[in-house]
Formats: structure tokens, sequence, C-alpha cells
């Protein structure tokens, strides 16, 4: 194996390589005001079928009657997460039920696949030319929290929107450390592949709810 | 001639509810990528970009790709080196038998198509599962993609419809497309649950920081990369970026090219395994690095250019001859243009040098190329090679073509030798309806004028100036 990697950059570097200087790429971003953003970063959301709401303190109020108005049973969400105690504090008694996922995936993959019927997490940032939600997950809010329940729900903070992902890559230096996954999440799963027309829900959650406080 | 091409081309021609599929698809790609570029000047300079990016990292290609070893064996991505299909297909099959797996899960991957790895796995009696949904049509009706973005383009509904009607007697039949994509949601979601292995393609493998993006709309791809213990990922080697920055604007040229989306609903970074603290993800990350002549490409400064391709697929939207033959037309793994310079190179002049003639050389390919291939030039050039190589045993035709190709030279090498061959042509107009042939069996076949353009442009006194 070690054999064909060295033959493979071999082979390459005998090939004539040539000085092409790195790009100097200048950062593609937006002058938006703060109002801007957010008013874009809600168009594009709503264009991909995303459901935004503005909201307050009490969200997690709000939250509980969308979700109990779309049937559904319970809640997941991390204990361990940035804003659970906020969540679990505001969570009114009639709202469908709140369920913690904080055992490793391989206790709770029957659960999450046959029982969770929503998500919740909060987000890193939010990126307003294309209404996209940035998560890092975390052992606090592991990755499929935002991938199996067929809701998903997202808390972010106005202030927390930037322009473009170029901003945000080079405005948070990521190079200098990613985590194991970071995603890029804009509006409920889709597919086109029949007569190319959009069909929401295929195998990701079939709605977005975006909190925007 | 007949030639397999030409055969296949006839073929595809002949299929009236293919080409209107295909036709109506391209033409909303067409009209879906326009609405995503408005400011043409923005365009121009993404583009720009895309191109110094892709040369930049094929200039220092094997540098980054020791880069990208290094960084993703730091994150725990274990790196494997394959010089061909077999290679690589041996080493997949290693890692799934290592698990004791019997099916992997697949997120969308041409890569996986390119070395036939599912034909493969399934000798092997490992059932290699399709979760895209047009990758998944394609595997039910056991055919190959038509298009490398929407594989399954070229079928309708109503065909769908049955398709799944066949394979899950248990669903109701439907033509609606949301029951279809519903019916697709259901069948996978035990799988998904249950599999304990995944297979991806890469987008882009960035080296300075180890970390392979896959952009997809479903959730498969996630779902394929973050359910299992296992993920491995197959990519050929040309896909690497040397900074994680670079992903900003070839990510917006790559989404707004193919389909006219600002973005894909995910775009997944991941750069390395579960660790010790985390709830899920898969244990071990692999990551597959595939040549299979791709370093040979590399070898040519001109041909070069063919491996800046980010895959996504407006030059075939965009192609007359991929809009009337399909994908199935050409016969290979990539099709359209990019299919045409690439396979040729890929698999030798020998075997899919024809590739090149399968274009009228308009040139539309190249004005969409997010990255600036210049396709119709790359053409060219291998038209040249094989009619070089087509020299040496040169049929009855060749030479035929050759001497016409001399006496044509020689003709317009002079005005007034010229001016007399015209005034002989018009003469003789009256035989082109004999000598165009076959070709005016389906088309009206063109009069030419009585008289000569310089004949009538001197009766109204314009000089040769």
């Amino acid at each position: 194996m070690t054999n064909t990697r060295e033959q493979m950059l071999a082979r390459l570097r005998t090939n004539p390589l040539g000085e092409v200087p790195a790009p100097e790429l200048e950062v593609r971003r937006f002058a938006w005001s703060l109002d801007e953003a957010v008013e874009k970063f809600e168009l594009m959301l709503k264009a991909v079928r995303a459901e935004v709401y503005h909201v307050g303190h009490d969200w997690p109020c709000l939250l509980a009657e969308q979700l109990t108005q779309a049937g559904a049973r319970n809640l997941y969400y991390g204990p361990e997460g940035p804003l659970s105690q906020r969540l679990t504090r505001g969570w009114p008694e009639t709202g469908p039920q709140l369920a913690a996922l904080d055992r490793p995936i391989e206790e709770t993959r029957e659960t999450l696949f046959d029982q969770a019927d929503a998500g919740f997490t909060s987000c890193v940032a939010g990126i307003a030319e294309t209404g996209s939600l940035v998560l890092w997950p975390t052992p606090a809010e592991p990755r499929l929290l935002s991938l199996v329940p067929p809701i998903h729900c997202v808390l972010i903070e106005r202030d927390q929107i930037r322009s473009t992902l170029h901003e945000l890559i080079v405005q948070e230096s990521w190079c200098k450390g990613m985590p194991t996954n970071a995603l890029l999440i804009s509006g409920p799963s889709k597919s086109a592949d029949i007569e190319q027309t959009l069909a929401y829900g295929v195998h990701g959650p079939e709605r977005l709810l975006v909190l925007i406080q | 001639m007949t030639t397999e091409l030409r055969v296949r081309a006839a073929q595809a021609l002949g299929r009236d509810r293919v080409r209107a599929n295909i036709r109506r698809a391209m033409d909303g790609l067409i009209d879906k990528r326009r609405a995503a570029f408005p400011d043409t000047e923005e365009l121009e300079r993404l583009r720009d970009q895309g191109k110094a990016i892709r040369d930049h990292a094929l200039a220092k290609l094997p540098a980054l790709l020791e880069q990208l070893e290094q960084n993703c064996t730091a994150n725990g991505i274990r790196v494997h080196w394959a010089q061909d299909a077999d290679a690589a297909n041996g080493i997949i099959l290693d890692i799934i038998r290592r698990h004791g797996g019997t099916a992997i899960i697949k997120g969308k991957s041409m890569v996986s198509e390119e070395i036939g790895l599912n034909r493969f796995l399934e000798e092997k009696g490992v059932e290699p599962i399709e979760t895209d949904l047009g990758e998944l049509i394609i595997q039910l009706a056991q055919e190959h993609p038509s298009h490398i973005v929407a594989p399954a383009v070229h079928k309708d509904r109503r065909e769908i419809a049955e398709l799944f009607n066949r394979h899950y007697p248990d669903e109701p039949y439907s033509e609606d497309i949301e029951r279809l994509t519903a019916m697709a949601r259901r069948v996978m979601r035990e799988r998904f649950k249950a599999t304990k292995i995944g297979l991806s393609g890469v987008n882009f493998a960035v080296a300075e920081t180890g970390t392979l993006c896959l952009i997809e709309n479903e959730g498969n791809g996630r779902l394929s990369t973050t359910a299992p213990d296992v993920h491995i990922a197959v990519t050929g080697i040309e896909k690497v970026v040397a900074r994680l920055e670079h992903l900003a604007p070839l990510l917006t040229l790559l989404t707004r090219s193919a389909t006219g989306q600002p973005i894909t609903t995910y775009v997944n970074m991941i750069s390395g395994p579960r660790k010790p603290e985390e709830l899920d993800g898969p244990h071990e990350v692999h990551l597959v690095l595939l040549d299979n002549g791709r370093s040979r490409i590399h070898a040519d400064p001109e041909l070069r250019a063919t491996l800046r391709c980010i895959r996504c697929a407006a030059c075939m939207n965009h192609c007359p001859v991929y809009v009337r033959i399909g994908g199935h037309g050409y016969g290979t793994v990539y099709p359209g243009p990019i299919g045409a310079i690439l396979e040729p190179q890929l698999q030798g002049l020998a075997r899919q040098g024809e590739l090149a003639q399968a274009s009228t050389l308009c040139g539309a390919c190249a004005a969409v190329c997010p990255v600036r291939i210049p396709i119709p030039q790359l053409l060219n050039r291998l038209r040249f090679e094989q009619a070089q190589a087509g020299r040496k045993d040169a049929g009855a035709g060749a030479w035929m073509e050759r001497h016409l190709w001399r006496l044509w030279a020689w003709i317009y090498a002079s005005p007034a030798r010229y001016e007399r061959f015209m005034g002989l042509v018009t003469s003789l107009g009256w035989l082109a309806k004999i000598s165009v042939g076959p070709w005016a069996r389906t088309r009206t076949a063109p009069r030419i004028a009585k008289r000569s353009l310089h004949d009538l442009a001197r009766e109204e006194g314009l000089s040769n100036d």
C-alpha cells in the first residue's frame, strides 16, 4: 500500500508542476445592516419552505404550540446543550414531552428512529445570502438530533447572522480547527429527482422550524 | 461509417419518450441556472476565482495530497491510495469484510460508478443500497445514471410509479411525485437504521484541515455518513483544494451552475470519526484516493484543465448533442461534453476516442463552465491526436478524407483558385440534392443559389476590400 502511495505521488511529481500562485481571494461579503441581513436570511429560508418565527423570551411556549399543532408527541434535545436550561424552564406543562438525548447512539438508535417526532438544537451562526443555519454538533447536541426526527427546530440569535459563508469562514478562522462534523442546513430535506419537481421531506427532516430571537 | 457511438446515438434518437423527458429537464435547468446568476460581472469574477483555485490545486497536487493525508490522519481518518478501479474496489471490500458487513448504504457517488463498485460488491455477496432517490430509481431499473447530477432524468413519473409498484408491491400505486418520494423515505428508513457501513463520494477534500466536503439535498448523504459505524469516502485525487476558504466560491459556483440553487439543503463537512466523548457519528472514517488515469491526464499541461471539473453538469445541460441523445447515448459513466473529453483520456483514445466527435463545437459548454474548462479546444486536441494515430492504420476512408482536405487547402490558399472553384460549385448546384444523400432523408435539402455571393456583390459595385 505504501508502495502504491509512493508510485502515485512519484508519477505526479514527475509531471510539470510550474509555479501557480495561490489565488488571492477578496472575501466575498455584502455590506448589509443587521436588519437587512435578518430579512434576507428569512426570505431565503422561506423560499425553501422553512418556517421562520421571530420570538422573544417566551420562545419555548411558541415552539410547544407549533409542535402540538403539528401533532408531535415529543421533542428530543441535548440536556447539556447551551439552550437546554432556557428550553426546559420555559416549556409549558401542556406541551409535547421533552425527551433528553444523552446516551450514545448504540443505546438510542431504536427510539430516535422510531419514536422521535422532533429534535431541537442550537446553532453557531446563520448565513444571510443563502438562508443557512450553521451547526457544529457537539457531545451535548449530537449530529443525528438535527437529522433523524421528522421536525428539526433551531433557535438563532439575530447577531449570529453573517452575510456569506466566505465571511464566516474567514472571520471565525475556521481553518485553525474544524469540528469532526460541521453542517450548513438550508431548509427541510428535499429532492427534485423525479421530473425536476421539488418534493420536500425525503430522508432528512420534513419540516424545519427556525426561531429568530 | 457505422460505429458503436453512431449506433447508440441513432437508438437514443429513436426513444421519443426519453428525449422528451431530457429536453424538458434540461430546459428547466438552463432557466434555473440563468436566474441564479443575475449579476454577470459577479459570475465572471467567480469563474475566474474557481479556475484559479482549481489550477493552483492541480499545480500543487502531489504536495496537497500529502498534506491532505497528513491532516486527515491526524484527525483520525484512514487514507488509502488506489491506482485503479480494481485496487479501489479491493480496499473497500476489505474494510467491509473486516466489519463483517453484508450491505452498505450509499450516498450518491460518480466515482463509485466509475469503478463499477455495485456490480463488484454484488459478485462478492455484499448488497449495495443506493439511497439517493435518483440513484435508487436507476438501481431498481438496473440501469446506469444518464446524468451526473440527476441520474434518473430520462424517466418520467409514470415509469417510476410502475417501477416502484413492481418492487414495492405493498405500497399503494401512485404517480404523484410527493407520494413517490414519501415511499422512498419509508422504504429506506429501516436500511438507514440498521446498516453498519456507509459509503459516499466527496465534492471537495480540503488539504489545509483534512476536511471532506459533501453536498446534497435529501439528507441521505448525511445519513449514510453519520448513522453507520463506518464511513468510507471514495474520491478522485483531483478533488483536493488547498484551503478551507476556497470552498466558499466553489460551493456557490457548483450549486448555482448545477441546479440554480443558492446552496444545497445540506453542506456536510467531515473532519474525522467520532471522538470518545461524542454520542454519534462513525467510529471509523476511511478515505480512498483514486488515480485511475488521472495522473496521466495531469501530465499534459493542456489536457490537465479537464481535472479542474467540479461535476456541476452545466456543460451537459447546455449541450445540443447531450439534450438529443441523453447520457445513455454516450455509453460511458461520464456523459456530455465533460465525458467527451474525460472518458477518452481515462480509457484511452483507442477505446473511447470517438467520443470526441460527439460535439458540434458550438462552445455552449465552455461558455457556462464554472471553472472555465476550454472543452471545445480540448475536443479539437483529442480529435487531432486521434487523426494522427489514425494515419498509421488508415483505411480507404481516411485516405480519401486526407486528400480531400489537401485539395481544400490548395483551393483556399489562392483567391483566384477559390473564385473559380466557387463558380464551379455554383454552376453545379443542381447536383446538391443527390450529393447530400442520407442527410436529406429527414431534412429539407438546401438549395444552392443560382449565382454566387461574390457575383451578386460585384454587381452591386462592392469590392473585395
